[in-house]
């Protein structure tokens, strides 16, 4: 886990590596599933790296979240599309960073509602550690330590490049 | 005046009127409806939101259809649901409703779904909740008396943004017996809630109700006059009781001059919709032709229907 | 026992009498004197009335008696010292032995006066007559409907020509059955946007219209009770100045609050008649202004089973005895009336409607007094009223006006503590 670069290293070239990560995997025909809003993104720079011709599938896990008690529903929700037939097929899903691995867990019991895949394995761009569950990242790119109250954020300006911020509890 | 329904942090807490609901609520309401649309397509329709909780369908007035609908939207959020039909007679034997709103407590409910033939009746519930300090239990109302039907309103409203898209561009026309309609009452103020810019009533003066200006719709007696280029026509149910309470001689005069006939509709715009909260009473309200044509969508307004229900409940139950 | 009442505001306002730092001076349960002590009076009893009004007991022209004790009880915490009783009680009272009990049991209690109304017709059904002379052999001193109507006209024309050959009055609520009968609110504004059935403002003058012509018939006394509406008083005013032998009353609630006051369904904001709108409520208050209209309190407890319900299924009505004064004195200030033109709506006013020669404080008068401190403010809470009936409206609210002794035909009934 190394400490938090300044500048913050460019995530469209992060996106880059994690494709190259991806690429001898191609074999298993996987299909793409971005966990919103962040990891759809970058799912979606995936598919125009590895040249896939299906369309990603996007994901909201605010119906499967383990926090409604707490918090109620999350005021914005999009709905989730899959647009391909889960059962039987080799998924990767994607997310721009992985924490408590909460909302890992929510997507893969969400995905398991659409059928029954052959395998899931979860690509990262940013692994911040800090895991409450046992979930792990299959393909990542950047291991980083935060500090208490920091957050890291994906953003997609109006050109459509991504990039990373960092925000203050 | 303090908004019963909402709790201290403006969330809501309580569905029991589309009335001074602000128009964001409203705006969450129909895209958590649209997220819930997308659960019904799927093969397994179920979300696990309401895992564990219990919904209890407390219904004093008859209404199968409702009823289903709600039952159907709180087991695909996975809840527990009761149903209680309460005969009003053996209620007034001896059990206020408060008193059974305080067993059904007791019970663990979480969800009081209520409908009553008294208008008010939700509201009563909701503040002796309040004054309990019971804010963990929230109620939706399923149609009180005259007053209103929130859901169906949503519904409405969530069914019109899927055809037309842009409310600010609208024409709308209700069409029949708004004095007795809570379905009425709440399309009234949902639709200018959102800004519709146009909302007329048509019927007989006997059917609508006085002041209705107040709430900012313009009145037409000749259906006519008050379909020209309307966009949407939601027509009401025209009950059997109006006729022998003086207020119409028969079905078939109410049919010559405001029942929905092919010929009519033709003078509101050509991709006009026709939307019916139902049952419908064909040759009464609306003739065969239309309610079976191609600008009817009273079918998808059932489907419409459950996923708004969900996502009221969904909405609340987190509050 | 001799009573001196002293270093008080007396305000007596049918006899035109304002005095401050003033003593009333009270023997053998009359009123003595004023100002000065009449010779050789010594006085057995004082009562401090400093930085208070002494004025007329209050004549309350509609108060339910449910349980008799408990409500004469609040009666005279309120300052009222005779109450009038709509006969729909249960039985209601159609037989003269019901009213001599009541009577009778009013008198043993001791507090305030029990002025009955006996039913126009038995069981109030509207049909056939009440013995109306034996009703007022037992001490009834009007016949009354209480708010049901008398449906068939022909009924009410004869009830009124009977009732006309013996110099009695009827009290009516002007109210037209067909046009009431399904409604629970005003209709209105509120009523169409919360979905209530309405009563139309129609029911009320068409009724007034009706009974104004079999006035003009007949020449009986007819009082109108429980005015509701400006069209209603409009047609009043009118038959009055036509020098018909009609009077009128408003509630004490329907002089400050209207339609907009049933909120989110409160039952509490039901009413028999429904409180209307603003226009009618302004017109209800200058008819109270000028004297057209008596003011009284329409007391009627209602225990919480039958008010914590859905609003049309909630019994209308609110208690009153112990807010009549209070209210009475916040629509004064309101409406911008002096306090003695506002007491006389509840003291003389009444009297002349019964045609008694109370409600005033001349020497020789029955001393019924009532002392209190009009800038004193209460909370109203179920505690702090004597009546059985909690239901207000103005729960939670504080009032200003309170009671500090009442005395009727010279004897201390009631006195506040502190």
């Amino acid at each position: 886990m190394s400490s938090l670069p300044n500048p913050l290293p460019d995530a469209e070239t992060q996106c880059r590596q994690l494709a190259d990560l991806i690429r001898p995997h191609l074999h298993k025909n996987p299909a793409l599933v971005g966990i919103f809003s962040g990891g759809a993104w970058v799912a979606e720079r995936l598919k125009e790296l590895l040249g896939l011709s299906e369309d990603i599938g996007m994901i909201d896990v605010s119906f499967y979240r383990d926090d409604f008690a707490e918090k109620g529903l999350h005021p914005q929700c999009r709905p989730t599309v899959i647009p391909f037939d889960v059962e039987g097929r080799h998924i990767i899903l994607v997310d721009d960073v992985l924490y408590t691995g909460r909302t890992t867990r929510a997507a893969i019991n969400e995905l398991f509602d659409y059928g029954r895949p052959a395998a899931v394995e979860l690509a990262l761009l940013a692994d911040r550690g800090g895991r409450e569950l046992p979930i792990g990242a299959t393909y990542c790119v950047w291991g980083v330590a935060l500090s208490e109250g920091e957050n890291l954020v994906l953003a997609r300006n109006d050109a459509g490049q991504l990039a990373w911020r960092l925000e203050n509890a | 005046m303090h908004n019963p329904q909402l709790n201290k942090n403006g969330e809501l807490s309580h569905l029991l009127s589309v009335e001074g609901l602000p128009k964001a609520i409203l705006n969450q309401i129909l895209d958590t409806a649209a997220s819930f649309m997308e659960v019904s397509a799927r093969e397994v329709k179920k979300v696990p939101l309401l895992r564990g909780k219990s919904v209890f369908n407390l219904f004093f007035e008859n209404s199968t259809r409702t009823r289903t609908t709600f039952e159907i939207a709180a087991k695909r959020l996975s809840a527990d649901v009761i149903n209680l039909d309460i005969n009003k007679s053996s209620a007034s034997k001896g059990e206020t409703l408060l008193d059974t709103i305080d067993n059904l407590c007791a019970m663990h409910a979480n969800l009081f779904v209520v409908r009553h033939a008294s208008s008010g009746a939700p509201y009563l519930i909701a503040e002796h909740l309040q004054r309990a300090g019971r804010d963990d239990i929230h109620v939706v109302n399923a149609g009180d008396g005259r007053h209103a039907h929130p859901t169906q309103g949503l519904l409405d409203m969530y069914t019109i943004r899927h055809y037309k898209k842009d409310f600010t561009q609208l024409r709308v026309a209700i069409v029949g017996d708004i004095l007795h309609s809570r379905v009425a009452r709440s399309d009234i103020h949902a639709l200018t809630t959102l800004g519709v810019p146009e909302v007329r009533a048509i019927g007989p003066e006997t059917l609508l109700p006085k002041h209705l200006d107040k709430l900012g719709v313009h009145v037409f007696h000749d259906m006519n006059e008050g379909l020209k280029d309307v966009d949407v026509v939601i027509m009401l149910r025209l009950q059997n009781e109006r006729m022998t309470g003086a207020l119409l001689p028969s079905a078939g005069e109410y049919f010559r001059h405001y029942g929905l006939t092919p010929q009519k509709l033709a003078l509101a715009k050509p991709d006009a919709i026709v939307m019916h909260p139902g049952p419908m009473n064909r040759g009464v309200e609306i003739h065969s032709a239309v309610a079976d044509g191609p600008q009817a969508v009273i079918l998808p307004q059932v489907t419409f229907g459950i996923a708004v229900r969900m996502a009221v409940m969904s909405i609340v139950a987190g509050n | 026992m001799n009573i001196e009442i002293k270093n008080g505001r007396v305000i007596d306002p049918k006899n035109g009498i304002d005095r401050s730092n003033t003593s009333l001076y009270i023997a053998d349960g009359r009123v003595a004197g004023i100002g000065e002590a009449p010779a050789g009076f010594a006085a057995e009893q004082s009562i401090d009335a400093a930085g208070c009004v002494v004025c007329p007991g209050l004549i309350d022209l509609g108060a339910r008696l449910n349980s008799i004790e408990a409500e004469l009880a609040a009666a005279v915490a309120g300052g009222v010292t005779s109450v009038v009783v709509p006969p729909d009680a249960d039985p209601p009272l159609d037989e003269p032995e019901l009213a001599d009990r009541l009577v009778h049991r009013g008198a043993e209690i001791g507090r305030a006066r029990v002025l009955p109304l006996g039913a126009l017709t038995l069981g109030l059904n509207g049909e056939r007559l009440s013995e109306l002379a034996g009703l007022k052999k037992a001490g009834c001193v009007a016949f009354s409907q209480a708010n049901k109507t008398v449906v068939d006209t022909e009924a009410l024309l004869r009830a009124m020509e009977y009732a006309a050959t013996f110099g009695f009055a009827i009290w009516l609520q002007p109210q037209d059955y067909w046009l009431s009968r399904n409604g629970i609110a005003h209709e209105g504004e509120v009523a169409s946007r919360l979905g209530l059935a309405g009563i139309p403002v129609a029911a009320e003058t068409i009724a007034i219209g009706t009974i104004i012509q079999l006035v003009r018939d007949t020449g009986c006394r007819v009082h109108l009770t429980r005015i509701s509406s400006a069209a209603g008083m409009a047609l009043i005013q009118r038959a009055q100045h036509d020098h018909l032998p009609i009077t009128c009353d408003v509630g004490v609630h329907h002089l400050l609050l209207t339609e907009n006051d049933i909120g989110f369904f409160n039952p509490h904001a039901r009413f028999c008649p429904p409180l209307r709108a603003q226009s009618d409520r302004l017109a209800l208050s200058s008819a109270a202004a000028s004297g057209l209209a008596a003011i009284c309190s329409d007391h009627t407890p209602v225990g919480a089973d039958d008010k914590l319900l859905p609003f049309g299924e909630a019994k209308p009505g609110a208690t009153g005895l112990e807010v009549l004064l209070p209210l009475t004195l916040k629509w004064a200030e309101a409406a911008q009336i002096d306090l003695p033109t506002a007491l006389a709506r509840i003291t003389s006013a009444p009297a002349e409607v019964l045609g008694l020669s109370s409600g005033h404080l001349a020497v020789g008068a029955s001393a019924d007094v009532c002392v209190f401190d009009p800038e004193a403010t209460w909370q109203l809470t179920p505690e702090a009223l004597k009546s059985r009936g909690k239901n207000s409206p103005w729960l939670g609210y504080m009032m200003t006006g309170q009671v500090k002794a009442t005395l009727v035909g010279g004897r201390l009934v009631y006195q506040a503590f502190g």
